[in-house]
């Protein structure tokens, strides 16, 4: 196992340099020379294209492609990511500072579909073809179909400013206001990202489910006088969890994309709106670190869905 | 899973396509979902022409009114008609849905049957590449593309496309794989035709049937990215209209709470054409395995 991990960090550490070059070899090919700015063009007297040259000199931009890229790779490892072209503050300290917020938002819309989805993903799967079944179907199709911008521009006009129940955006109100206050302006957000995710939820849950009911043991269990309970709730469900923890798993960062819609609409200051923010200022460094950041994430999370599914199923040996 | 009484006494009389069909016409939610379809279509092309206003054309004489005469579903901040820019925006989200959906299952088609037909290596690195891609947010991806190309009608439906293909990859790929090994396939391949025309005329045939399935739930999935895209402002680019940036205008909380004749016909054409492509394609895949029992 530990091997295992351990080559899996390896492959992952491939990727990430894989990843890592081709997007700074499409920041060198943006247009607009950084070093043509550095040089005012009104008060500059004498030799314009020397004082360029130097300057890109005294920035090592003259070394060749590979040579930056290893330096700025370097630097990377130490944790300087850089800096903000639009704010000039570090990359790294940005990013952390906007980690907390998404966290709590996508940690409880997790928690939020996870606790709705899979619960009546198998009650479908037990009441199989029955009005239950169909209703659950029916209702995870609802929440896979309809965007989560429109749900959450929905949810706003109805419980934000028709009956003025919750706030409409932002993290705390203004001036701070304690648990309470946070937890009321965490209502819509995580509820509106939570259902989108219970959707899919439903139908892994389900299918997990149905895949486990038609297996023998199960005939065995039964015939051998283990009541319905029994046989559901400890060899079934257990058995309908693991292909369950993969998929949640490798799924973690595609609800980065969902927090990026969310995050807009509600004014939530974290990760997806610091990345929308910089496409809009062009501030290449920021993305640059928010991709790298997506694609650990994406790594890892594959990597735990691997493990876990060895740590859950004796069966599996890695 | 395996019943019989999905397939009637006389099967032995009809074609599988006959077979599919009549599966089909049962799955009713599925046949409402492509009466739906046809009737957006149908809307989208014939409509605009109906309607006469010009999706474009500004007004300042009459911006934001209500819906009233003239304006069915009244003007937005422009003075444009909602009413034409809806019709217009449905016919962005089926060009973008379509070919975006056309382009994924291409590549997908084309790299599964290599990966399948040659394994190995190939197939490795194909699979490989396809698990990174597929675990990566493509909205996330679609966005800092943006960020480097600027948004573009072209650049959206080229992103979409070119990030969805892993999903019908895997079923080529799976598919290919077990043909391959076939008696048939390796009587024809010891007859002498060539890896190319054994994918032409012996795969393709065979994989078309869960590729459209695939495909359906892939024109889904690309409406969805595009109104999200269009929504944040990354998408299609203004004055072009699209169901996504016309609700941008509704990140406003004033118009958000006294314009709703503004946001809510676009949010939801698009809940309702996401939801008919999907009845349609659950349909499709149940008609498309024999073996199904719903």
């Amino acid at each position: 196992m530990v091997a295992y991990v351990v080559r899996r960090l390896l492959v992952s550490a491939v990727v990430l340099v894989g990843i890592s070059m081709l997007l700074f070899t499409l920041l060198q090919l943006m247009p607009g020379d950084p070093v043509e700015m550095m040089i005012d063009p009104m008060s500059f007297s004498g030799d314009r294209a020397a004082a360029i040259a130097r300057r890109r000199e005294q920035l090592g931009l003259d070394a060749s492609l590979p040579i930056q890229y290893v330096r700025w790779a370097g630097e990377f490892l130490q944790g300087n990511l850089g800096f903000s072209y639009s704010t000039s503050r570090p990359v790294a300290e940005v990013m952390v500072e906007r980690l907390g917020p998404t966290v709590r938002l996508m940690g409880t819309a997790l928690v939020i579909g996870l606790l709705a989805g899979i619960p009546v993903g198998i009650l479908a799967a037990l009441r199989r073809n029955t009005l239950v079944d169909y209703g659950a179907a029916a209702l995870s199709l609802v929440a896979i179909s309809v965007p989560s911008f429109f749900v959450a521009l929905l949810g706003i006009y109805v419980f934000g400013l028709k009956l003025d129940w919750l706030p409409t955006g932002g993290m705390n109100s203004v001036g701070g206001g304690g648990l309470v206050d946070s937890l009321r302006h965490l209502v819509l957000p995580a509820g509106i990202l939570g259902l989108a995710l219970a959707g899919p939820y439903v139908r892994y849950a389900r299918a997990a489910m149905l895949e486990v009911l038609g297996q023998d043991f199960l005939t065995t269990a039964r015939s051998k006088g283990l009541s319905r309970r029994r046989v559901v709730g400890r060899h079934a469900l257990h058995n309908a969890l693991i292909p369950l923890v993969t998929v949640v798993a490798i799924q973690i960062p595609v609800l980065f994309a969902g927090a990026v819609v969310v995050e807009q609409v509600f004014a939530w200051p974290g990760m997806g709106r610091l990345a929308l923010e910089a496409v809009l200022a062009r501030d290449y460094p920021i993305l640059l670190g928010f991709v790298m950041a997506i694609a650990v994430l994406v790594l890892l999370c594959n990597l735990l869905a691997d493990v876990a599914y060895a740590v859950i199923d004796p069966r599996i040996r890695l | 899973m395996t019943t019989l009484d999905t397939v009637p006494a006389d099967a032995g009389s009809v074609s599988p396509g006959r077979l599919a069909l009549r599966r089909f016409r049962r799955h009713r939610l599925a046949v409402a979902g492509a009466i739906m379809l046809v009737l957006l279509t149908v809307g989208a092309i014939v409509l605009p022409f109906v309607v006469g206003a010009d999706p474009n054309a500004v007004d300042p004489s009459a911006i934001r009114r209500g819906p009233a005469d003239g304006h069915p579903l009244g003007t937005d901040s422009a003075g444009r008609d909602v009413l034409a820019r809806l019709l217009a925006g449905g016919r962005v989200s089926l060009l973008v849905g379509l070919s975006a959906a056309l382009i994924a299952t291409s590549i997908g088609l084309v790299l599964g049957a290599v990966a399948g037909y040659f394994g190995r290596s190939v197939d490795g690195a194909l699979s490989r590449l396809a698990d990174v891609v597929l675990s990566f947010p493509a909205l996330i991806i679609i966005i800092v593309v943006v960020a480097f190309v600027g948004p573009s009608l072209p650049t959206l439906i080229l992103s979409i496309g070119l990030f969805g293909w892993p999903t019908p990859y895997r079923i080529v790929r799976g598919m290919t794989l077990s043909l391959r090994e076939q008696d048939s396939i390796l009587a024809v391949g010891g007859l002498g035709a060539g890896a190319v025309r054994i994918i032409r005329k012996h795969v393709v045939p065979v994989v078309i049937a869960p590729l459209t399935v695939v495909a359906t739930l892939g024109v889904a999935q690309a409406i969805l990215l595009e109104a999200a895209l269009s929504f944040l402002g990354l998408g299609v680019p203004p004055p072009t209209a699209s169901w996504g940036n016309m609700l941008n205008e509704a990140q406003s909380l004033t118009i958000l709470e006294s314009m709703p004749w503004l946001w809510l016909p676009p949010g939801i054409a698009i809940a309702v054409t996401v939801m008919a492509v999907n009845f349609v394609g659950d349909g499709l895949r149940d008609a498309a395995d024999p073996r199904a029992v719903r």
